[in-house]
């Protein structure tokens, strides 16, 4: 199927640079190859379905930096790896060097059914109710060239969770699918429709608590299928399904769903016991060892005591893994100076040089545009951490202030109102002392060039939304969002600021949030606690933001 | 130019004549006709009386379910694609082959390119009036762009969901 679809994309882009394709016509045709013109060279985004890669196809995303690109590529908060600097004429080439490990990019844009998005340790979180990826892979299969989906008002993103933590932000996706379990133990989804980012942020709403999932795909195809015959076509801000559902109103928008469901399964069958086992056991647990896991872990302590920085990136970037002995790894792709997201192909080279190694040859993308290793043996964390370190991939700042959620802003997308990656660095090198950003704990900045929302600014804790003003670039700051389970949405603080005050204004936000928290309260809690209007008074009480 | 494809990739001089949705109901010319579907509504009788043939189109903002009363009677079903990047003539098409079981003729019109071929085909369209700029037989090859398909759809119900060869 992979070398049909290289075929017909250099077939379409040879009639397209000898004039038999107008640009309008191959447009849609580039972008559901993941291809976007941009602010200055065509950008191709390809497809990291559900996040999960193997250490070859890693090294074949560093060959792919090294040899069409500059030397490095940017992983974005939809689990994808992004290009900015191709040649249209080699995008071809690029697309048939990936189909050689499985990979493309198709669906990864234009207004069809996008990647499929999930928790970054789906199959080894401790709170996993079921692996959400083989139900992400049949979602994949039905929506790849789906003949009746492939032109729908708008874009559409599915993002399934399997665990009692939301890490994979369902309630901002078109589609956000929940495992859970009934009360007779069969598995089943709860389906969240409606929300999203972007210029109009909703948290999606439960249009049906269990369906069984076996059902799942002939559900969806009624979900698309009303969206795709009553979506608005007429604004293009005004496409999403969100803003379907909440012209008719959940209720109604539920009831035609319905409707269509009960009609089409009556000719889509479930599917089967069989193909859900298949589907399953292409996604084994990897051969782990049973391990003395009393031993590592009091071995791991020495560690840490003995060296403080070790301490540090094992307190943030490493978590407790269901199988005994075993860690999950978060590779900040974070550290100050460099493109949230980015990375060289020397990294991704060594990165997949350690999958190998510590983890069983494989390793995900988070959407927060970190790299996980998910099956690390506690014993190896030093020496994994020694490693990384001389490559600037150990930056213990998972979850901290610094950790920012990033989109690729002015400096690359033609959309944006702002640079952002600038925006991201000054706030870095601004709050570069460990102990007080550990010291701050838990926050989440999100940084969006534009209002189409990227970099989720919305559920950011503290989000930095870029705004024009009269041709200048301003910066919005918001508060009070976040994702997962409590989703909810920020609120504005207020009029908007220079970019060279921004760093200062954050500066003022965490002032007051150190002097007034209360023992043990994360900056989430503190701002839901005291609400925006104590940050209002002082942030814009300085005669400075007059 | 030919610019008519049947799904078989045989192409054809299109012998229909396709009325605008403006067109006035009283002053209908002779021979076989596609009309708009309020044409059609409004001058059934006198269209079943002529002795010649006479089918509709469907604009992309009419539904389908309108067409039930009426699938016997029509000698053709055309959806109308008025640009190809509106979708809802994929949709209007399968409930026209899967919910009502339409087993006409099926035909794509308007802004109809060989890119989109092979998914017309799979929703269930039999016929392809290309665009008035392109040449069928160019686009024959079209149809077969993919090998295989991954989903249930009109024209292969009993494709499996889940592929087995990867």
């Amino acid at each position: 199927m992979l070398e049909d679809r290289v075929a017909q994309f250099r077939d379409q882009t040879s009639r397209y640079l000898r004039g038999e394709l107008s640009e309008s016509e191959f447009r849609p045709l580039r972008l559901q190859n993941g291809l976007y013109v941009q602010r200055l060279a065509p950008m191709l985004r390809v497809a990291i379905p559900y996040g999960m890669l193997t250490a070859r196809q890693l090294r074949m995303l560093a060959h792919i930096a090294r040899r069409y690109d500059k030397g490095y590529a940017h992983f974005s908060t939809r689990q994808n790896i992004q290009y900015n600097w191709p040649r249209l004429e080699e995008v071809p080439d690029i697309l048939a060097e990936l189909a050689t490990v499985e990979m493309h990019a198709i669906q990864t844009s234009g207004n069809c059914i996008r990647n499929v998005t999930a928790d970054q340790f789906a199959g080894v979180a401790r709170d996993e109710i079921e692996d959400p990826r083989p139900w992400c892979e049949l979602i994949r299969q039905w929506s790849t060239f789906h003949p009746e989906f492939t032109f729908l008002p708008r874009k559409f993103k599915i993002a399934v969770s399997g665990s009692r933590d939301d890490r994979a932000a369902v309630q901002v996706h078109d589609i956000g699918l929940e495992l859970h379990r009934n009360a007779a133990g069969e598995t089943g989804f709860r389906v969240l429709v409606g929300g999203g980012l972007g210029r109009t942020p909703l948290i999606g709403a439960v249009i049906r608590e269990f369906l069984p999932a076996p059902e799942l795909l002939s559900y969806l195809e009624a979900i698309l299928r009303v969206y795709n015959r009553f979506g608005r076509r007429d604004n293009i801000y005004k496409a999403r399904i969100k803003i379907l559902v909440k012209a008719l109103g959940e209720q109604a928008f539920a009831a035609r769903v319905e409707t269509e469901w009960l009609d089409i399964r009556t000719r889509m069958a479930p599917v089967e016991p069989a193909q859900i086992e298949r589907l399953q056991a292409s996604f084994p647990p990897p051969d782990y060892l049973h391990l003395d896991a009393d031993h590592a872990a009091a071995n791991l302590a020495k560690e840490r005591a003995a060296d403080r920085a070790f301490d540090r990136w094992v307190e943030r970037n490493v978590m407790p893994h269901r199988q005994l002995g075993y860690s999950m790894v978060t590779i900040s792709l974070k550290p100050t100076g460099i493109a949230p997201g980015d990375a060289t192909d020397q990294q991704m080279e060594l990165v997949a040089d350690l999958a190998d190694e510590f983890s069983f040859g494989e390793l995900r993308v988070a959407h927060e545009q970190n790299l996980v290793l998910a099956d690390v043996r506690q014993e190896q964390l030093h020496e994994l951490w020694c490693r990384l370190r001389p490559a600037g991939l150990a930056t213990p700042n998972i979850g901290l202030l610094t950790d920012i959620i990033c989109c690729p802003g002015g400096d690359f997308c033609s959309l944006a109102n702002a640079k952002s990656i600038p925006i991201a660095e000054a706030i870095q090198r601004r709050f570069d002392d460990l102990d007080y950003l550990h010291d701050l704990g838990d926050i989440e900045l999100n940084i969006s060039g534009c209002m189409n929302a990227c970099g989720h600014h919305h559920v950011g804790h503290i989000g930095v939304l870029g705004v024009d003003k009269k041709g200048a670039e301003f910066y919005q700051l918001l508060l009070g969002g976040s994702q997962g389970n409590q989703a909810s949405l920020a609120t504005i603080l207020g009029p908007s600021f220079a970019s060279d005050e921004v760093p200062s204004v954050i500066a003022t936000i965490l002032d007051i949030y150190v002097a007034r928290r209360i023992e043990g309260e994360t900056f989430i809690e503190f701002v839901r606690r005291v609400g925006v209007e104590p940050f209002r008074e002082i942030v814009y009480a300085k005669p400075a933001h007059v | 130019m030919q610019n008519l494809l049947t799904s078989e990739g045989e192409t054809r001089t299109d012998d229909w004549t396709l009325l605008p949705r403006d067109v006035s109901a009283t002053e209908l010319p002779t021979g076989d006709l596609i009309v708009p579907f309020r044409v059609w509504v409004e001058a059934r009788t006198e269209l079943l009386a002529r002795g010649s043939r006479a089918g509709v189109w469907l604009a992309s903002d009419e539904q389908a379910e309108d067409l039930e009363p009426f699938l016997a009677e029509l000698a053709i079903i055309a959806i109308d694609f008025p640009v190809f990047s509106d979708g809802r003539g994929y949709s209007n098409a399968r409930i026209l082959r899967e919910r009502l079981g339409y087993d006409g003729e099926l035909r794509a019109v308007g802004d109809v390119l060989r890119d989109q071929l092979f998914l017309m085909r799979r929703c269930g369209f039999d016929s392809f009036a290309l665009r008035s700029d392109r040449n069928a037989a160019q686009a024959v090859s079209a149809l077969a762009d993919f090998r295989h398909a991954y989903q249930h759809a009109t024209i292969d119900p009993g494709v499996p969901l889940v592929r087995r060869d990867h």
